[in-house]
């Protein structure tokens, strides 16, 4: 069985590697690029703790092969923080206490940033909607709504605060 | 959990795809949005020894209406479906559809035509296509050929498509006047697989009585299926309480459900009914301009 050759830029940075066709998109992340912060977690394709964005569409990484996501831009939770500024998704989980066991959050926070580029006003149903392929089994969904509402609340008075890299690949 | 190996292509165009398909023929598989096969590959499920990615075949994921057709090219996901204005203006059966297919990532990525292809006996889209009396669109390096989606579901993850072949588009008649759908369903949490689901779509006569209806239901049985017996019910009389409640006893009584970790059998049954019920209702309301 070959290996191809796949490029992909993650959080602004080109990668290039060979891998197998059967590798999935979240072990390119994790074992072979090093980023550990999108989790697995059910590994079914029901939890969404291994929401990244590619090209600007949530997707769950566990579901998606490493070549099919081949020339694409991909946003983890790694690429959220900017010069040392934590996106105000990342502030407002922490103001809220949106995560407790916290292993849900990478998924959660990847899936809030696309949800609010979608929708920059959803209402409290929207967002649990928008949220409802992301399991929290700590089940703190109350606060993980209100740190969303927080940094929508935010990002609407102040929508430069998105223009990381999830801002700019959001579309 | 790992799949098996297989090898992968990204073809450029639909010429180029259904001739890997034919020279492959028994080992290559079709790769649309990949959230119902690759699950099945990571449990081994399924171990073809090529997969086809299509996502780069272009002219596949159009929603054309035409003079009498809603043309959905195969590899439109969930979420474009959801979003159209067309679909939102005049089928509201798709709309409803679309809308509650799993969870926002699995409408961004997932197609009409893959799930199609797949046949979960639990999957939205098969009961919707049959109660809409649409027609499949299946492409081969030899031709094309158009199967009516009340003959293309056969059994568990069976269809009428052939491994050389892809399915291209679904083609849904443009309701008339005095037309309404709509899609019932019941599910343990959000984003799960149905426990039961109804789709409904008919036309009202003059007359006020139902002139039209198709019926489709999924999750109770060993594929999506039409609900005949419940049509006939229906067909020709006026719309009544009473009548929706017959025609989904007829419903539940012509469905074949197995107990699982979503219920037992006859629980399941009386969801169909409910459901078929429920669409009924809506349905009529929209027909009506109610709704």
């Amino acid at each position: 069985m070959t290996t191809q050759h796949v490029s992909v830029t993650v959080n602004g940075t080109r990668h290039e590697a060979d891998v197998e066709p059967r590798l999935l998109l979240v072990h390119l992340l994790r074992d072979v690029l090093g980023l550990t912060g999108t989790h697995i977690g059910c590994d079914t394709s029901h939890c969404g703790a291994c929401t990244v964005l590619v090209d600007g569409t949530s997707a769950k990484s566990c579901a998606l092969l490493a070549v099919q996501a081949n020339g694409a831009q991909i946003t983890t939770i790694e690429g959220m923080e900017q010069a040392g500024k934590l996106h105000p998704l990342q502030q407002a989980f922490w103001d809220q206490h949106g995560l407790q066991c916290g292993f849900c959050t990478p998924g959660m926070i990847v899936e809030s940033s696309w949800l609010l580029a979608q929708n920059p006003d959803p209402t409290e149903q929207e967002i649990r909607e928008g949220i409802s392929g992301n399991l929290c089994r700590c089940t703190g969904y109350v606060n993980i709504v209100k740190a969303i509402q927080q940094a929508a609340a935010e990002l609407r008075a102040a929508p430069e605060a998105s223009a990381g890299s999830a801002g700019v690949a959001a579309r | 959990m790992i799949p098996a190996q297989f090898d992968y292509v990204r073809p450029s165009d639909l010429p180029d795809a259904l001739r890997i398909l034919k020279e492959r023929e028994g080992e290559a598989k079709v790769l649309s949005g990949g959230y119902s096969l690759i699950p099945l590959l990571k449990l081994r499920l399924a171990q073809p020894g090529l997969l086809v990615d299509i996502r780069d075949v272009s002219g596949l994921d159009g929603i054309v209406e035409t003079a009498g057709e809603l043309v959905v090219g195969g590899r439109a996901t969930h979420r474009q479906i959801q979003l159209d204005p067309v679909v939102a203006a005049r089928y509201p059966l798709l709309r409803d559809a679309a809308g509650g297919i799993g969870d926002p990532q699995v409408r961004n990525w997932g197609t009409i035509g893959g799930s199609c292809a797949h046949a979960d006996p639990s999957a939205d889209w098969p009961a919707v296509l049959i109660a809409a009396r649409a027609t499949i669109v299946c492409r081969s390096a030899d031709g094309r050929r158009t199967v009516p989606a009340r003959e293309f579901f056969l059994d568990t993850f069976v269809t009428a498509i052939e491994p050389t072949e892809i399915l291209t588009e679904v083609r849904i008649p443009r309701p008339a006047d005095r037309s309404g759908g709509a899609y019932e369903k019941i599910e343990r949490k959000a984003g799960d697989f149905a426990t039961a689901a109804s789709a409904v779509q008919l036309r009202l006569g003059p007359d006020g009585r139902i002139a039209e209806v198709g019926i489709g239901l999924t999750a109770v049985a060993e594929t999506a299926f039409a609900a005949t017996e419940a049509e006939r019910v229906l067909a020709g009389n006026a719309p009544s309480e009473a009548l929706f409640r017959q025609a989904g006893e007829a419903a539940a009584a012509q469905s074949r459900p197995s107990a699982d970790g979503h219920g037992p059998a006859e629980y399941k049954r009386a969801m169909a009914a409910e459901m078929t019920v429920r669409a009924l209702r809506r349905a009529t309301a929209r027909a009506l301009g109610q709704a």
